[in-house]
Formats: C-alpha cells, structure tokens, sequence
C-alpha cells in the first residue's frame, strides 16, 4: 500500500489539478498536489526504511501490460535499494520544489497547470526508477522528456522557451533513439525485456556477437553503446548536451528539479541499473568513462565565462553529471550514486537559491546586473553559501564526501582511462570551485549594479520558498555524512544488496578507499585555492578578469560560446536538415507530387475537359457528321476486316 | 419482264432524283413536295415487288399525314427562304467525299453475296403463293396473331406522340377572349351593373 | 441488267439512305430538311426490309417495315411540334442557332 501510494499519488494529484484546474483555482491546485508531494514523499522515505536499510528488495506486480506471442510485459514497481535512494531523492527534492513554488510562482497566471506539470514529472520519474523491465524504463523515460518538454515551455508565449522546448525534445530524441534500439536489440539477444530475466542471461552470453550495421561486433558492447546514447541524452553529456542550458528558460523550481535533481540523472540511474550488463563490456564501461570525464571538464570551463545566473549552475550541473558517469565507467556505481544523492540536494538548493535571488531581483537573471544585495537577502545569501560549500566539496559538506570518492574511485581503477577521468575531474573541480565562487560575489558582493528601482525592491523570499531551501541545505549538509558508510563505506555491500552488480576484479570502489594521501586532499585543495582565485579575481582585483578576456579574447570566445557545440550543430545538423526541408517541401512535396499528383492531374484533366468540350460544338450537322465517319468506318471495318 | 425491269429504273430513278431535290431544294416547300414525290415512287417499287399493302400504307401514311404535316408546319412557320441556303456548299467537298465513300461501300457489299443455303429453314412465316392468299390477307394474319403486342405497342406509340405533340405546342395566350360559359352564366347582377346618379350637364 | 434482283433494291435502298445523311449536315439552316432526311434515311430502311422479305418469302420483314413506319410517323409529329414550339421560343430554325448543348 504504501509503495502504491508513492507512486501514485503524484498521478492523481496532477490529474486533479490538471483536469480540474479552472474549478480548483490555485490554491486548490497547490493544496492537492503538495498534499500529494507530502504523501509520497512520507511513504519515499518508510520505502527507503524498509528496503534500503532494512535490505528488504521486493517487486510489486500491478498488471499485465501487454502480451503478443512469446513477447510479454508485465507492469511491476521493482523496489530495491537503487530504486529506494532514487525514490527518496525525487520525492524529497520534488515535495521541497513543490512547496517552492507555491511562492515562486505566486504571480503566474497559470498555476494549476504548472502543479500539475510538476506533479506528472515526479511521477513519470517515479515510474522510471521503480521499472522492473525495459519497456516501462522506456515509458518514464519518455514521460519525463514529455514532461520536461511541457514545463521548459511552459510560458509558452515566449518564442525563446518554445524554441528551448522544442530543442530538449529534439535533442533528447537522438539519445532515445539509441536507447530504444538499445532496447530492441535486448530484446533480440535475449528474447525478453525483464530486468531479472535479461541481468540472468547477461553472463552466458557474455561472449555473444551481434550483427549491427553490416558487422559482427560483441553483443554486449553495441547494446551498452546503443543505451548509453540514451543516457547521454538524457543526462546532457558531451554532444548531446545542448539542450541543458536552454532549457533554463522554464521556471527555476523546474530547472531545480528537472534539470538538477532529477531527471538529468536518469541516465546515471540507467547505467547502475543496466550494470550487469555494462559489466561485461569493458568498451562501454571506457566509454562511459571518457565522455563522463570530458563533460565534467568541457562543462566546467564554459561555467567560467557565462553571465547568467542560472546558465552557470546549469553548466554545472552538467559538469557534476559527468562526474557520476565517470564513476560509473569505472565500475564505482555505489560512488556515482552516492554523488548523484548529493548532489541532488545541494544542486535543488543552488537552483531554488537562485531562484530566490531572481524573485528578489525582479526576474532579472544576468549576473552582471546583480551586486551588492547579501544585506538585503540574508537567509538566501547563506544557503547560496551552504550550496556553493556542497558544490567546491568543502569538508564535511555533502559535496566532499561523494566527490572525493568519485575521484578516488577513478583514481584507484589504475588504467589509463582512470587516470585521465581523475585528472580532468581535478581541474573541474578547481574551475567549480572557481565558477561557484565567482557566482556568490558578483550576484552578492560589490557595487549594486543593478538600478535604483530593482535595488529598493529586493526582499527576502516569503516562508513556502525558504522553508524548502532550508530543507534542502539540511540535506546538502549532512546527506555525505550520514550516507557515506551505506552508500560507498563499509557496508555497502549489505546496502545495495543485488541492485548493482561489479564484476570480479572491478575493485575500483574498494580500492577508493587505500590510495595515496595527496589523492584525498588534492580535491579539497584545488577547491579552496579556485574559491582563492575567484575571491582574488571579483573582490580584490575586480579589473583582472577583463584583462584576460581582452587578452586571450579567442579562448573567451571559445569558452564564452560552449565551445561552439551550438553554431556546429546548427552548421551540421539544423542547416542541412531545415535546406533538405526546405527542398522537400518546395519541391519534393510542391512540384512533385502536388505537381505531378493532385494539381498535376486535376489541371490534366482540365485541360482535357476544355479541349474535349470542344467538340460539344452544339451544332446538329457537326454530331450527324461524326455518325456519318462512325457509321463509314463501321462499313470499312466490316467490308474489309470480317468479311475480308 | 422487260416491263417490269422499265418500270423498276422509272421509279427508281425518279425517287433517287426526287431525294436528290429534297435535300437540295431551295424551297423547303419545294423539299416536301419533292420528299412526298420520292414516297410515291417508293411505293410503285413496292407495288413492283409485290408488297402492296406496305405500298399503300406508305401513300396514306406519309403522303396523306406525315407530309402534309411537313407543309403545313413548313408553311406555318416564318422563316425567309432568301437565307436559308447559305453556307450551303461550306461542308460539301468533305461530306460528298464520305457519303461516296460510303456509297461505294454499301454498293461493294451488294456486288457478292448470296444467302445461305439454309435459310429457308429460318423463315418465321412463310409467303404464301398469291392464288392462296392476297398480300394484305397473310400480312393481317401475321400482325394480328403473331405480332398482336408489337401492333398494340405502336398503337401506343402514336398516341403518346399525339399527346406529346399537342402537350407541346398547345400554350394559352393572353389577350384572346374564350367564351367560358360557367363564368358567364354565374355572374350576378351586382357583379356587373352599377347603378348612378348622373346630374344632368355632369359626366361621370 | 433487265433481270431485276434484291440487289437493285439494295443499290436504291443505300442510295436513299446515303442521300438522306447528306441531307443531315449539309443542311445548315433548315431543322425541317433534317427531319426529311431522317424519314428518307428511314424509307431506305424500309425498301430494305421489304425487298428482304420478298426475296426471302417471309413476311416478317413487311411486318417490321409497318412498325418503323408507326415509329416514323411518331416521330415526324413530336419533331415537328418540337420545332414549333423552339420557333415560337427562338424565332429561328436555322440549325447553326441551335447550339445550346455546346460544351
């Protein structure tokens, strides 16, 4: 019952606030989706008792989904501990965000709509973490892309947001291509879609070879690829990660829970869910690895330049997504998830800080236009720090605990790919540290930039919106601490039970825990020298970072514009497409076929019809004269022919 | 038989030329009076094969009805001959050209020929020999037996024709005073005279 | 050439009928000579059945012959009302005014 009731009430709380809206008005909307929120997230955390700390894993069937021959799925919530500290996270994060917004988004004009949305997402992701087999994976992961979709164009009248949209989904599309072919091909080799009937086939066809695009490769590997596109897409990695900054274009909660907390993570949740499988395909696992690595330091280095408060902690969280998919590419699942538990905290409470800092602002985002407003705004000014502390991976902060055996565990899986995804993630971490700080003293510190009328308005956030920071900087403080000993500590292995599986000999987790001192405090170190840097480069010597924009202007180009993923795409993919669109449209569709097809043949057959009426000349003579050849050809046929 | 044979060419090629004049006469009067000429002789080639019935149905029908009917309505309408032949000879090299052709080819059939040796066993209703049976007698025990339906059938046929014909041309003009006798004979007084005081020297 | 046979009648018979639909386009301002030429095309038909029949000493043919003339006679009556009526409307009966059908 209680698990039903997590799951569930979500659904029924954005069913009634969606269908019913204009009756409910917004306070009732709002009372029955955070009534909702607050149910699933009571029963989250009983699940998480029962079956993560209690190592009680348990499967509850609900319905045949749908059966065509020897294809069955069935509809079951699959609990164990993966899916528990998933559950906790989203229902936690998503009851905060709920409450959240409540104040954030008190002006709107649309406010059923919007709680609704939110609580459809927190079930859609609901439905992805506790899926027992590949279809209903399927089925939450695309409801969250929907659901995404939905809420970055939620202000739907501003061209920017729908574009933002229509990019999310269009981007996150490729990836799903890969994860449905993923799936298809699962299903190809192993005959069913169960998660426990395909990870207890996984070892005898270890060795399998698939036909993929004319060649035989190893099974295991094109699948594991084919997913991890997926992933990638879902979770904003290197190339497929264009969509992240401009879906800051919904609303901040939205971008707190979505696009920080909880759906960007799916794809870390995929890869330790599916990790039976990319256990045997070393391959993938280097690749997850390496792309991982890359999108924490590429996303890092564009967080450097950017001016939007929001875009900043975007990239961020980008970067930090990459940090969990190079856990998991070393086979450190538990430490990728331990990282992804806490930085869903401290990522939600930077999101909805900021969020506070733009109600305080009059919705102004960019950083340049903030300054000098820490007086004003106090209790946000000390959760930006708490979160900002949780990010840098300060001691005894949540950050320090998951990052530092992040990088250990990359460290201690001694290959070469290890190495490269330790020493990016330590340059990422100096340049997040570096970034986070730069954010907290230009929105908070110096000259007030922004003009007098901005200035005279800023205030504090009403309750519903700190209430909520203050849950979530309870969870960014004390999340590492308390969960470091389950999740990667001594018992882990008792905590995730049979949820994730390493192979033999993958024992970089185990090791994470011997390597070298300077391997330890390297990462707090470079953190506190980027929080030096930034604090040398915005307080003390503000004309510096000027200096070398002016200086190595084509590296700030570079940087400043994501490194140009965006003008390549759009060079490579959008111009191409939208010119064969165009073509098709003008002249395959156009002149081909409505040439040729219905124009063509309707202007044929008015053609024909003039030229024919023609001969309705109307006169009796031109009709007699016709039956005359008739009735002579008729006797030249007979003449010659029959009788002939 | 020589008799016979003159008499054949006469009337053939007095109808032949009287057809001629038909389609060709200025006069559309003319064209009818030459139109009931060729019905003439086509009536003598029938009396000459032996046919005498449909000879003489031919004479009453068409001489006595269809084609006074021709002249009457020719006559009736107003039409001015002076225009009416123009343009006459526009289409005349192209249509002699394929009614020649035609001709010929019709002619070319007769030139060879001959029925089947068995068609005599297809005969429905065999002639009898003229001391048997006159002509007129065999044809009514035919139509009236045999084709007693045909015969009924084009009865109705001409009187559906009558009726079209009077449906069509009949119309009610105005302006023309009819004698309606109801109406007439129910007038009343009061309907119809009115009775004045007329001061003398005043009109009314 | 004096032995008469069904092929004089014939020779007569395709003469008629092929004079007759001369008649029908050469005709360009009389709807009257039109329907003369119908009942010339018509009289052929006749001479032909009736010269079969003689010939072939069956009675049907005569029978039939009687029949086309009912038919013939008919349709001299309602063509000939018809264009009464279409001159009484018109005025005319040239056949180069009566186009209304041209497509």
């Amino acid at each position: 019952m209680t698990y039903l009731l997590c799951i569930f009430m979500p659904l029924t709380g954005a069913a009634i606030a969606g269908l019913f809206g204009p009756w409910l008005k917004d306070r009732g909307a709002q009372v029955v989706t955070c009534g909702g929120m607050l149910i699933s997230a009571g029963a989250g955390l009983i699940i998480f008792r029962d079956v993560a700390l209690n190592h009680q894993p348990i499967t509850v069937p609900i319905f045949t989904w749908m059966v065509s021959g020897g294809f069955e799925v069935d509809w079951a919530l699959r609990f164990d501990a993966l899916t528990a500290v998933m559950i906790v996270v989203v229902t936690v994060v998503s009851c905060a965000v709920h409450f959240y917004s409540i104040g954030y988004m008190h002006h709107d004009p649309s406010v059923p709509r919007f709680f609704a949305y939110l609580s459809l997402f927190t079930f859609f992701m609901l439905m992805l973490v506790t899926s027992d087999n590949f279809l209903q994976l399927f089925f939450g992961w695309e409801g969250v892309g929907l659901a995404s979709y939905l809420l970055i164009g939620f202000w739907y009248e501003k061209p920017s947001a729908n574009a933002a949209a229509i990019k999310a989904f269009l981007v996150n599309r490729v990836g799903d291509f890969g994860f449905a072919l993923g799936i298809l091909g699962t299903f190809l080799l192993f005959g069913t879609v169960e998660f426990d009937a395909v990870f207890g086939a996984v070892s005898g066809k270890a060795s399998a070879q698939m036909e993929f695009l004319g060649g035989q490769y190893h099974a295991m590997t094109v699948l594991c690829l084919l997913l991890f596109v997926g992933a990638m897409g879902k979770s904003a990695q290197l190339g497929l990660h264009t969509w992240l900054p401009d879906a800051m274009e919904g609303p901040t909660p939205v971008s707190a829970l979505i696009h920080a907390a909880t759906m960007v993570t799916a794809g870390v949740f995929m890869v330790a869910r599916l990790s039976p499988m990319f256990e045997y395909s070393p391959i993938a696992l280097d690749v997850v690895c390496i792309v991982g690595a890359s999108t924490a330091f590429f996303a890092a280095t564009v967080g450097l330049c950017q001016n939007d408060i929001k875009r900043v902690i975007a990239f961020s969280t980008c970067s930090q997504l990459g940090y969990m998919f190079f856990a998991c590419g070393v086979s450190a699942y538990a430490a990728g998830i331990f990282h992804l538990f806490t930085h869903a905290f401290f990522k939600a409470l930077l999101f909805l800080g900021a969020g506070s800092v733009i109600h305080a602002m009059s919705s102004e985002q960019d950083m340049r236009n903030m300054g000098g407003i820490w007086k004003h705004i106090k209790f946000t000014y000390a959760m930006m720090w708490i979160g900002s502390l949780a990010l840098a991976g300060v001691p005894f902060f949540a950050g320090y605990y998951s990052k530092d055996i992040v990088l250990e565990s990359a460290f201690a899986a001694n290959s070469g790919v290890g190495l490269y995804a330790f020493w990016l993630g330590i340059a990422a971490a100096l340049m997040t540290a570096f970034y986070s700080w730069r954010l907290l003293f230009l929105t908070f510190h110096g000259e007030p930039r922004a003009d007098e009328k901005t200035m005279a308005h800023v205030h504090e956030s009403p309750k519903s919106m700190t209430i909520p920071l203050l849950v979530l900087a309870t969870g960014a403080v004390f999340a590492g601490y308390v969960g470091y000993d389950n999740f990667v500590g001594g018992s882990m292995k008792e905590f995730w039970g049979n949820a994730i599986f390493v192979a033999p000999g993958h024992t970089a987790l185990s090791d994470a825990h011997h390597v070298p001192g300077w391997v330890v405090h390297l990462p707090v170190i470079v953190g506190l020298v980027g929080i030096g840097l930034a604090y040398y480069f915005y307080i003390v010597r503000t004309d510096i970072p000027g200096a070398i924009a002016a200086r190595a202007g084509w590296l700030y180009r570079f940087v400043y514009n994501k490194w140009y993923f965006d003008e390549l795409y759009d060079a490579l993919f959008v111009r191409p497409a939208k010119y064969l669109g165009h073509a098709f449209w003008k002249d395959g569709d156009g002149r081909l076929i409505d040439g040729l097809g219905p124009d063509g043949v309707a202007a044929a057959a008015r053609y024909l019809a003039q030229r024919s009426s023609r001969l309705q000349s109307g006169y009796v003579y031109h009709y007699a004269f016709a039956m005359l050849i008739g009735v002579a050809g008729l006797v030249t046929f007979y003449l010659f022919v029959r009788a002939g | 038989m020589i008799v016979q044979a003159l008499a054949f060419y006469l009337f053939a090629i007095v109808a032949v030329a009287s057809a001629v004049m038909v389609i060709s006469a200025r006069n559309p009067v003319h064209s009818v009076l030459f139109l009931i000429l060729t019905f003439f002789n086509a009536a003598g080639l029938f009396v000459l094969i032996g046919a005498e019935f449909i000879a003489m149905i031919l004479v009453v029908v068409y001489v006595g009805a269809v084609a006074v009917l021709f002249l009457f309505v020719v006559m009736m309408l107003d039409i001015s001959f002076s225009e009416l032949r123009e343009g006459f000879l526009q289409y005349l090299p192209m249509g002699a050209l394929i009614g020649i052709v035609l001709l010929v080819e019709l002619l070319m059939i007769l030139g060879h020929w001959l029925f089947a040796p068995q068609v005599g066993d297809a005969r429905l209703h065999p002639t009898l020999a003229l001391d048997q049976m006159s002509n007129t007698h065999a044809l009514g025990q035919v139509l009236y037996t045999d084709y007693v339906y045909l015969f009924l059938g084009s009865g109705m046929v001409l009187l559906v024709a009558m009726v079209g014909a009077i449906v069509l041309t009949l119309r009610s003009r105005d302006g023309v005073r009819r004698q309606k006798i109801s109406q007439q004979l129910s007038r009343t007084r009061r309907q119809s005279i009115e009775v004045r005081k007329v001061r003398s020297g005043n009109g009314i | 050439m004096f032995e008469i046979g069904l092929s004089h009648y014939l020779s007569v018979a395709a003469i008629l009928f092929t004079l007759g639909i001369f008649g029908i386009f050469l005709n360009r301002k009389n709807v009257i000579i039109i329907l003369m030429s119908v009942e010339l095309i018509l009289l052929a038909v006749n001479i032909n059945l009736v010269a079969f029949s003689v010939f072939l000493q069956d009675l049907t043919g005569q029978v039939f012959a009687m029949l086309v003339l009912t038919v013939a006679a008919a349709e001299a009556a309602i063509g000939l009302a018809i264009i009464v009526v279409y001159f009484r409307n018109r005025g005319s009966i040239a056949v180069e005014d009566i186009n209304l059908m041209k497509g």
